[in-house]
């Protein structure tokens, strides 16, 4: 029996049809967004022929301006233009005070410990500030693809910790993406060099882009991307190569105590000039507008640069040394070295790296576009359409994480460098007689120390049943997602007392949050929550639907006839419910499909485990 | 109804009970694995699927960390056998072991001291490598012959070991970092 097709534009139920895909590669000083079409994958351009959008927001009374024309204003209006917003993603007011200095904008505590930045068009959270970027990308592809998107890929640092991935998630949420997976951007270059095809060993990416340093170490065999190890610095990029440079300019010119925004912001373009025009000559000129009219003129040589710069680098090197000992296998195993991010075209970082290695680095690929290229490849298998398509990665998280216990001290729970998806338990106990509840600090990071790490999340496991101290039984799971996610479940085994929480981190929003804001975005565009909602139901239902027809066409012998029933009515059920223009009956109709074909699902996952292996024992007795 | 989970992680991967490991035949059965259960290939199943296929590949997961260390491989294997660990109280108590430990420790706490911290480090990380791989060797026999009380007792040995590989990283981490 068939199922009824139903289909509207951009949403077919044909699970053959092609299904518009991208990656984006959401970058703290450039993005871009790319697709893969007649098989090949490009970066998409804008109207004006630009690839690169800028990652600058403008925020004035009335209206937000995003890219080339955001990044003009810089100079000009520096307080109400975001420019390196991921370095302030899933990060709290605390962890702002480090930047003190390094960023002009004026930041208000907001609720939950979200920061929010203070501009004339109102105040704004680093997550609003992405998700305008995210929506530029968005409309340019639609535009560009002639339809609406299906889904993305998002990248992220390898190094990013939870808080940092989840605050990108939301993001995606705001502007209105179905996020398909976040990838770590070294996994997506490795991908875009297209290594997985015959080659086999173990590769390093070394990607330094504009405020993020990640290495990671892949071994590659037959179309899978296996990370070994990953380690960096999410703070640490070619912004710090500017920053170098300015000061040095600052002393130079007797700049010292400098502290007018605009001055600065212009100080740090110069800066970012001279280091790219010291990239393929010796020395460059420096014009440096010092107060009012007067100007300040002097040079700058590569080997002063070089010599200015030199510490970052080598701080690359040592997170370089501690991956390949993570990943267990010497610099003598590797067998390419791929370059990724803009930082690596400065000429010293690629001499630095190849004496590292002991091998010249690849640099084939556009430094700029090779991350969104290969998330754009990950987005069209994830989207179905390549059916076939073998390749499959395996990524691992890059900190460990732990829970506090007693003393301030971190207990690890999963250490860095697991591959995920994970799922781990500890048991702990109570601390004093009668004690009916349990406070759980979620903690991520290497040091033993609470303080010195990050804390994700706390919450509280209530209505443990009194008992002496250590005779309860407090199982605490951590399970960590492909997106590198994590989730936390404590229960009281002997009372079966539960609580539970998807780590929403100190620092992210709440759904609740997240909600307001969409409703605040959706009113500009005179769009409708309610509409919203309806179109995810919708799109989840045909998702069911389709998934569930394809599996009772290749395994229906799996059922007897009563639960074959069931199925079928719960299914009648949901097409019925498709065209109830109400989200909440189809969410029902959704849950009563899973519900009766739980064990179906369960069975089929198990058969095709059994199937996997059965090929490979008959291989062993021949 | 869940995922059956009932099988051990040898059987998972398809590969005889035991202690010595057919390291490629493991990476293949793992990769094959992952190939059909990895969330990634339920990218457009619902919602339902998508959660199971986190479960089943975090089992995958684990199976293959669990049978590729040697300790942990040594360990599973007793459990497999019912014999019990205890974390807090299960501890080597061989004065002459405990000896050689207390010696290993002290090297690596001076290992900082010496002119080449990091080559130092290394020759300790390697005579660790060699004498934890010496005890594996002393398991497999012992758990072939159904030595189960022997084997235990090299196992805990085992994790003495592991830890001053562990601390043995940490202090070439923290050197490197002062050196930044």
């Amino acid at each position: 029996m068939a199922l009824l097709q139903i289909s509207e534009p951009g949403m077919s139920t044909n699970p053959h049809e092609h299904r518009l895909a991208v990656g984006i590669d959401l970058g703290t000083t450039n993005s871009l967004v790319a697709t893969v079409r007649s098989g090949v994958a490009e970066t998409l351009p804008d109207g004006e022929g630009r690839h690169i959008l800028p990652s600058v927001v403008h925020y004035s009374a009335d209206a937000v301006t995003v890219g080339h024309d955001a990044k003009r204003r810089a100079a000009l209006d520096p307080l109400n233009t975001i420019a390196s917003v991921k370095r302030l993603m899933g990060r709290g007011v605390d962890d702002l005070k480090v930047l003190n200095g390094h960023v002009p904008y004026e930041f208000v505590a907001g609720e939950g410990g979200v920061p929010r930045i203070r501009t004339v068009g109102g105040d704004v959270t680093p997550m609003q500030v992405s998700a305008e970027i995210l929506r530029a990308l968005r409309a340019r592809a639609e535009a560009s693809l002639g339809g609406e998107l299906s889904g993305a890929v998002i990248t992220v640092p390898a190094y990013f910790d939870d808080a940092q991935r989840q605050a990108t998630k939301d993001a995606a949420t705001l502007a209105g993406l179905n996020v398909f997976r976040l990838l770590n951007e070294p996994t997506a270059a490795a991908i875009a060099y297209g290594l997985d095809k015959g080659q086999e060993g173990v590769i390093a990416v070394y990607d330094l882009g504009g405020g993020t340093f990640d290495i990671s170490i892949l071994r590659l065999s037959k179309g899978v991307f296996q990370v070994l190890a990953t380690g960096g610095d999410s703070a640490l990029g070619g912004d710090d190569f500017d920053r170098a440079i300015a000061e040095w300019i600052m002393q130079e010119a007797g700049m010292a105590g400098e502290s007018d925004h605009q001055r600065m912001r212009k100080l740090m373009m110069d800066a970012c000039a001279a280091k790219e025009a010291l990239s393929d000559s010796d020395e460059t000129e420096l014009s440096i507008q010092v107060a009012g009219d007067q100007v300040w003129n002097g040079c700058i040589t590569c080997e002063q640069m070089n010599c200015l710069i030199e510490p970052l680098i080598t701080k690359t090197l040592a997170a370089c040394r501690r991956a390949l000992r993570d990943a267990g296998v010497s610099k003598e195993e590797v067998i390419d070295v791929v370059m990724v991010g803009g930082s690596t075209r400065v000429p010293h970082v690629r001499e630095q790296v190849a004496a590292f290695f002991g091998r010249e680095p690849r640099v084939d690929i556009d430094p700029d576009r090779v991350v969104a290229v290969g998330a754009a490849l990950q987005a069209d298998v994830l989207a179905g359409n390549k059916p076939d398509e073998e390749m499959l990665l395996l990524d691992v998280i890059p900190l460990s994480l732990g829970i506090e216990t007693m003393g301030g001290l971190v207990e690890h729970i999963i250490p860095r460098n697991t591959t995920i998806p994970v799922a781990r338990a500890q048991e702990f106990t109570t601390f004093k007689d009668g004690q009916t509840a349990m406070s759980l600090h979620v903690i991520q990071g290497e040091r033993d120390v609470v303080d010195h790490n990050r804390s994700l999340a706390r919450f509280t496991l209530r209505g443990i049943p009194p008992m002496v101290a250590g005779a309860a039984r407090i199982r605490v799971t951590y399970q960590v997602d492909a997106d590198g996610l994590l989730n936390v479940t404590a229960r009281e085994e002997l009372s079966g007392v539960q609580a539970g929480i998807e780590v929403k981190p100190s620092y992210g929003l709440t759904d609740n949050e997240i909600e307001t804001m969409l409703t605040d975005s959706m009113s500009h565009a005179r769009e409708d929550m309610e509409a919203r909602r309806l179109r995810e139901q919708q799109v989840e239902a045909d998702r069911v639907l389709v998934a569930l027809e394809a599996a009772l066409a290749a395994d229906a012998e799996l059922l007897d006839a009563s639960e074959r029933q069931a199925i079928d009515k719960a299914r009648d059920g949901l097409v019925a419910a498709r065209t109830a223009e109400d989200s909440e009956t189809i969410k029902r109709a959704i849950k009563d499909v899973e519900k009766a074909s739980e064990g179906f699902v369960a069975r089929r996952m198990n058969q095709s485990i059994r199937k996997a292996m059965a090929g490979h024992r008959v291989e062993e007795f021949e | 109804m869940n995922l059956d989970f009932s099988q051990n992680h040898f059987e998972l991967m398809g590969l005889p009970v035991g202690y010595a490991l057919d390291l490629a035949a493991l990476d293949d059965a793992y990769r094959k694995l992952q190939g059909k259960l990895h969330p990634d290939r339920f990218a457009q199943a619902g919602d339902q699927e998508r959660r199971m296929a986190v479960q089943g590949a975090a089992w995958v997961n684990e199976a293959y960390a669990t049978l590729k260390d040697d300790t942990r491989r040594a360990r599973y294997l007793l459990t497999l056998q019912g014999v019990e660990f205890n974390d807090e109280r299960d501890t080597a108590n061989d004065p002459e072991f405990l000896m050689e430990q207390m010696e290993l420790r002290e090297a690596l706490e001076e290992a900082p001291e010496v002119s080449d911290p990091l080559a130092r480090l290394d020759t300790l990380s390697a005579d660790i490598a060699a004498r934890r791989k010496a005890l594996g060797e002393a398991f497999d026999s012992a758990f072939g012959d159904h030595r189960m009380d022997e084997a235990k007792a090299l196992v805990l040995k085992m994790r003495f070991y592991d830890k001053l590989r562990d601390e043995a990283l940490r202090t070439a981490e923290r050197l490197e970092d002062e050196l930044l």
